[in-house]
């Protein structure tokens, strides 16, 4: 235990370490809880889509929850259930074999949603092919379900994912 | 049965590979013999033939193995090295004899590549769809050359109306999985996915249990095929390499590195030796943030939230170091064929050198905290055992492996330049369990710490970083294999009479491993499953392809 306090006491704050531009993500930061104090009074839930990516969006979905991003101190959390969400965060090309599932999880989540789409493929890039129609893949989101928001990006940085968010919830005031 | 003399050819390229037509008759017995002397099943797929004139299969010795019909291929592994053998099969009755009763890991690459090609294992029991759901129906194969693909796109109807088409015509196809069931009293089914909890890969999976305890699991994969195979045909050199590096995001370097290797094998070129450093750097530091981003999640699945805040801080510094010195997070797209995109300068290895420095604290620190927690240390030790008999029995490999005894490392049993330098010390543990797989990735965490600064050391600037690789010759097979940090990431591919890439086939180490996590699970609790299938981490997304 004495060694877990150690080393929690040493490693300190790292949210407000400087490694990246930390002036530029403290603005965020802040206008990110302001909207959401206006909108979901301080706390949004986010229930996450793998719709057929590579993991590479997710490795970076996870990282905003890192000490660095620390998304979950600004009130914003992943939840286990879409009908506990207020916002879906959509990867990949949608795989014909998650087209069903990624619709009836839209359709579980109560109004008012949102639907950010994290990373180019979601928008039709990598998977689909110019020539030939993709026999796997949807194409993009929108084309299963309604989208607000889309994060480009192979894969997007934590930051662009963050800024995505803060996006959807001021285009819906 | 005694086995012909098989007629094998050695594949150029930087890793010991042999190829060579084979008989029907011999196949099994040939599979035997390197089951008998350890080796194991690395890979199996098929390709269509069907295009070649008979003149053209009969000179194409390597790549063309039929005549106008179908072609199995099948990747052995032993110490010697990879063998290559190829099936022709007719293209009225394309079929060949089951192999998963002398290696367990082929039923599922043997049900994928009828899936995909309507290629056969005839006297297989286990005859159920793999890859297709309900994307496409019975009796269509994706990967012939004369399939068609349904254009449900462009049909002109408003978005909205195309959407419901679309999520409609999938749910038309019925899509009803046969599942195992377990019966007697007490006994109930729990289904979890293909929409998982938390922030993870879609893939179904049906417990049968009895109380709190699981009598049995089946995973069932596919849902995030994408058709890469089909796109891959025909693609230019460099675009298919960007596409391979994104059959598994967290292996991406991998994966580009053993395509490279595959298509500089064919082309019979040699990158630079920076360019072959520069690899390994990329390769040792995809294993050095994986590691340690498992390793925190291994800790929060325990309830120990202080690690997974601690291991991403590093993971993080890692990837931010990635991102400065070399452009990209995860490094992708760095390796193209001939070579890489980018090298490092002297202010960047120093970057590296201390970043290595204050990883190696951190990391001694943090294990001994693992170490003496008691609760932690509780949930891990005896959970999800892959015995080393089980593990041997299943072809377990790669990292989960080597924590069942199985001492595979392509890094050290096939150490292509520059690991041929650097002499990789292997991570072996003999228990099993969470435990062993934390203790592997710890030890191997230490091991890419020490190999980056030996790489650091090697690499010297001035020369060119890629040479350019700009056709490749025509009927050709190639094969390139690589250590990723899951395990052994191999990439085949075939040319066409005009040397373009007709077949590319990405194989990942989740399509041995997942049959064990559903061993693994068995008699242990429903809510250790998690922990369990974090240890092994597998790519949902790297063997559905």
């Amino acid at each position: 235990m004495f060694q877990i306090i150690r080393q929690i006491i040493k490693t300190g704050i790292k949210t407000e370490a400087p490694p990246e531009p930390v002036a530029s993500l403290r603005v965020h930061h802040q206008r990110l809880q302001q909207e959401i104090l206006d909108v979901f009074g301080g706390a949004l839930a986010i229930r996450f889509v793998d719709a057929g990516s590579c993991n590479g969006c997710e490795l970076e979905i996870h990282a905003v929850n890192n000490a660095y991003y620390n998304l979950e101190g600004l009130g914003i959390k992943f939840v286990a259930s879409p009908r506990h969400a207020d916002m879906l965060l959509v990867t990949g090309p949608v795989s014909h074999h998650m087209a069903v599932a990624l619709k009836r999880t839209y359709d579980a989540t109560p109004e008012p949603k949102l639907v950010v789409v994290i990373g180019d493929c979601g928008g039709g890039g990598i998977f689909s092919s110019l020539e030939a129609d993709n026999y796997a893949c949807c194409g993009s989101v929108a084309n299963v379900i309604p989208v607000d928001v889309v994060v480009s990006g192979c894969p997007p940085t934590p930051t662009a994912i963050m800024q995505g968010i803060l996006t959807a919830i001021s285009a819906q005031k | 049965m005694p086995v012909k003399k098989l007629n094998l050819q050695r594949i150029k390229g930087a890793i010991p590979a042999w190829h060579g037509k084979i008989a029907e008759a011999d196949l099994l017995p040939v599979c035997a013999a390197v089951r008998e002397g350890g080796g194991r099943l690395l890979a199996l797929w098929g390709s269509d033939e069907r295009a070649l004139s008979p003149e053209e299969a009969k000179t194409a010795l390597v790549s063309a193995p039929s005549l106008n019909g179908f072609a199995l291929h099948v990747v052995l592994v032993n110490e010697t090295g990879l063998v290559a053998l190829s099936l022709p099969l007719s293209a009225q009755q394309p079929v060949y004899p089951d192999l998963s009763l002398i290696f367990p890991a082929a039923n599922r690459m043997q049900r994928a590549a009828y899936d995909l090609l309507g290629i056969k294992a005839i006297d297989a029991k286990d005859q159920r769809a793999w890859l297709r759901h309900a994307a496409w129906r019975e009796g269509s194969f994706p990967l012939r050359k004369d399939f068609v693909a349904v254009c449900q796109h462009d049909s002109g109807a408003p978005a909205g109306e195309e959407a419901s088409a679309i999520v409609q015509d999938a749910t038309q196809i019925q899509d009803d999985y046969p599942f195992v069931q377990v019966e007697g009293q007490g006994v109930h089914e729990i289904p979890v996915g293909p929409v998982h909890a938390g922030i993870i890969e879609p893939g179904h999976f049906r417990f049968s249990v009895v109380g709190e305890k699981v009598l049995r699991l089946e995973a069932r994969l596919g849902y995030t095929h994408k058709g890469i195979e089909k796109l891959l045909e025909n693609k230019a050199l460099c675009a298919a390499a960007k596409l391979v590096g994104r059959v598994s995001g967290d292996s991406t370097v991998a994966y580009a590195w053993a395509y490279a290797m595959a298509v500089e094998g064919v082309a019979d070129i040699t990158p630079p030796d920076r360019a072959l450093w520069l690899r390994a750097l990329f390769l040792e530091r995809e294993r050095i943030a994986n590691h340690l981003g498992d390793l925190g999640y291994l800790g929060n699945d325990v309830a120990l939230s202080f690690a997974y805040a601690q291991f991403w801080i590093l993971k993080e510094q890692v990837l931010r170091n990635n991102a400065t010195l070399f452009g990209h997070r995860y490094l992708m797209d760095k390796i193209i064929p001939g070579g890489v995109t980018t090298g490092i300068d002297e202010s960047g290895k120093k970057t590296l050198r201390d970043e290595s420095v204050m990883l190696e604290q951190e990391i001694h620190t943090l294990r001994s905290i693992f170490d003496e927690h008691a609760g932690v240390q509780d949930r891990y030790m005896g959970t999800g055992r892959v015995e080393p008999k089980l593990a041997a029995a299943l072809g377990l490999c790669g990292l989960a492996g080597r924590a069942s005894s199985q001492t595979w490392d392509s890094r050290v049993q096939f150490p292509c330049a520059p690991y041929d330098k650097l002499d990789v010390k292997i991570a072996t543990h003999h228990h099993g369990d969470v435990a062993a797989r934390v203790i592997v990735r710890f030890d191997e965490l230490f091991e890419s710490l020490r190999l980056q600064r030996d790489i650091l050391i090697n690499l010297i600037g001035g020369e060119d970083l890629a040479y350019p690789v700009t056709s490749l010759p025509p009927h050709r097979f190639g094969a390139g294999m690589l250590e990723g940090w899951r395990g052994e990431v191999m990439v085949a591919i075939h040319t066409d009479e005009k040397g373009n890439l007709t077949r590319v086939h990405p194989h990942d180490p989740s399509w041995q491993n997942w049959p064990a996590l559903e061993h693994a699970i068995m008699g242990n609790i429903v809510p250790d499953f998690p922990l369990i299938n974090k240890s092994f981490n597998l790519s949902y997304s790297g063997c559905d392809l």
